[in-house]
C-alpha cells in the first residue's frame, strides 16, 4: 500500500506539467542557495592559505576540481536519464538528458581551460597527451557529438533513443577518466579528495574546494532544471504549431 | 608571466562561461514561454489544457 503510493507519487512528479509546476518553485530557492554558496566559496578561495609548494597559484583549483566533478557527475546524470529512456520510455528522461548534454559540455571545457593554465605554471606546459587530460578532453568531444546528434534529428524520441545508447555506450569512459592517474603514469596528480583512505588534502585548501564544490553543484541543478523546462515548452510549442498545421491543413 | 594572470585568467574564462551559460538558459526559456504565449494567443491550444477536467487539475 505504503509502496504504491510511493510510486503514485512518483508517476505524478514524473508528469511533465508537474514537473513545470515543481520546478517554477524549486529553482529561485535554489538559484539563492547557489549565490550564497558561491559568495562563501569565493571568499574563502582569496582569503585562505596559500601552498608552500604552488603559492598562490594553488587558488585554481577551487574552479577547476569543481568543473572537473562536475563533467562527470554531469554525465552520471545522463546514464541515469538514459536508463530512464530505454527502460521505462518516460518522456522526463529523454529531456533530462538533453538539457544536461550542453551544461556537462561547459563544465568540461571550464576544466580543461583551468587545467591548462593552472598546468603552465606548474608542469611548464599547457597540455600533454597523458591519460588523464586525454580522456577529460575525449568526454568533452562526446558532450559535443550527444548536442549535434539531438540537434540533427527532427523526432525528439528517436533522437533520445538513440543518445540514450551512445551516452551508456560513452560511460565507459567515466570510471576510465576517475581511475586513469592510477592505471597509467601520468604527469596530472592522483586523487587526493576522493580516496578510501581519507583525503590527503589540508583542511585550510579543503573547506574552500568542498563549499565551491557544492555551489558547482549546486550551479548544475539549478541550470538543469531551467533547461528541462525550457525543452519541455520547446516541445509544447512544435506540437501546438503541428497542430496548427494540421488546422490550416483542414481549413484549406 | 606571473602567477596572478594564471589565476585571474582561470577565474575569469570560467565566469565568462558560467555567465554565457545562465543566459543562453534564460533567454532560451525567455523565448520558449514567448512562443507559448502567442500561440496560445492565436487560440492554438494544448488538448489537455483545453478540456475542463484538466483545467481543474
Amino acid at each position: 500500500m505504503t509502496e504504491s503510493l510511493a510510486i503514485t507519487r512518483f508517476s505524478d512528479l514524473a508528469n511533465p506539467t508537474r514537473f513545470l509546476s515543481l520546478a517554477g518553485r524549486i529553482i529561485p530557492w535554489l538559484a539563492g542557495l547557489t549565490l550564497c554558496l558561491f559568495a562563501i566559496g569565493l571568499y574563502l578561495s582569496f582569503t585562505t592559505e596559500g601552498d608552500y609548494q604552488q603559492g598562490e597559484t594553488v587558488r585554481i583549483m577551487y574552479v577547476h576540481v569543481p568543473a572537473a566533478w562536475l563533467s562527470m557527475m554531469c554525465y552520471t546524470v545522463m546514464a541515469l536519464s538514459a536508463i530512464g529512456t530505454l527502460v521505462w520510455r518516460h518522456p522526463l528522461a529523454d529531456v533530462s538528458h538533453k538539457a544536461a548534454a550542453p551544461l556537462g559540455a561547459a563544465f568540461t571545457l571550464i576544466a580543461l581551460a583551468t587545467g591548462s593554465l593552472w598546468g603552465k605554471p606548474m608542469w611548464g606546459t599547457w597540455w600533454v597527451w597523458d591519460a588523464r587530460l586525454t580522456s577529460v578532453f575525449v568526454l568533452f568531444l562526446m558532450y559535443l557529438g550527444l548536442i549535434a546528434l539531438n540537434r540533427a534529428m527532427d523526432d525528439p524520441s528517436k533522437a533520445a533513443r538513440l543518445s540514450a545508447v551512445l551516452i551508456l555506450v560513452g560511460f565507459v569512459n567515466i570510471p576510465i577518466i576517475k581511475f586513469s592517474v592510477e592505471w597509467w603514469n601520468t604527469l596530472h596528480q592522483p586523487a587526493s579528495v576522493v580516496r578510501l583512505d581519507g583525503p590527503t588534502i589540508d583542511p585550510e585548501f579543503l573547506i574552500p574546494l568542498l563549499v565551491m564544490a557544492v555551489a558547482f553543484t549546486f550551479l548544475f541543478f539549478t541550470l538543469h532544471l531551467m533547461a528541462m523546462r525550457n525543452e519541455i515548452w520547446r516541445r509544447r510549442v512544435g506540437a501546438q504549431r503541428r497542430m496548427a498545421a494540421r488546422m490550416a491543413g483542414r481549413g484549406t | 608571466m606571473s602567477h596572478g594572470f594564471y589565476i585571474a585568467l582561470s577565474y575569469g574564462i570560467s565566469a565568462l562561461i558560467v555567465a554565457l551559460l545562465i543566459a543562453w538558459v534564460w533567454w532560451d526559456g525567455r523565448a520558449r514561454r514567448r512562443e507559448l504565449a502567442e500561440l496560445e494567443g492565436s487560440g492554438i491550444r494544448r488538448r489537455s489544457t483545453a478540456t475542463p477536467k484538466d483545467n481543474a487539475a
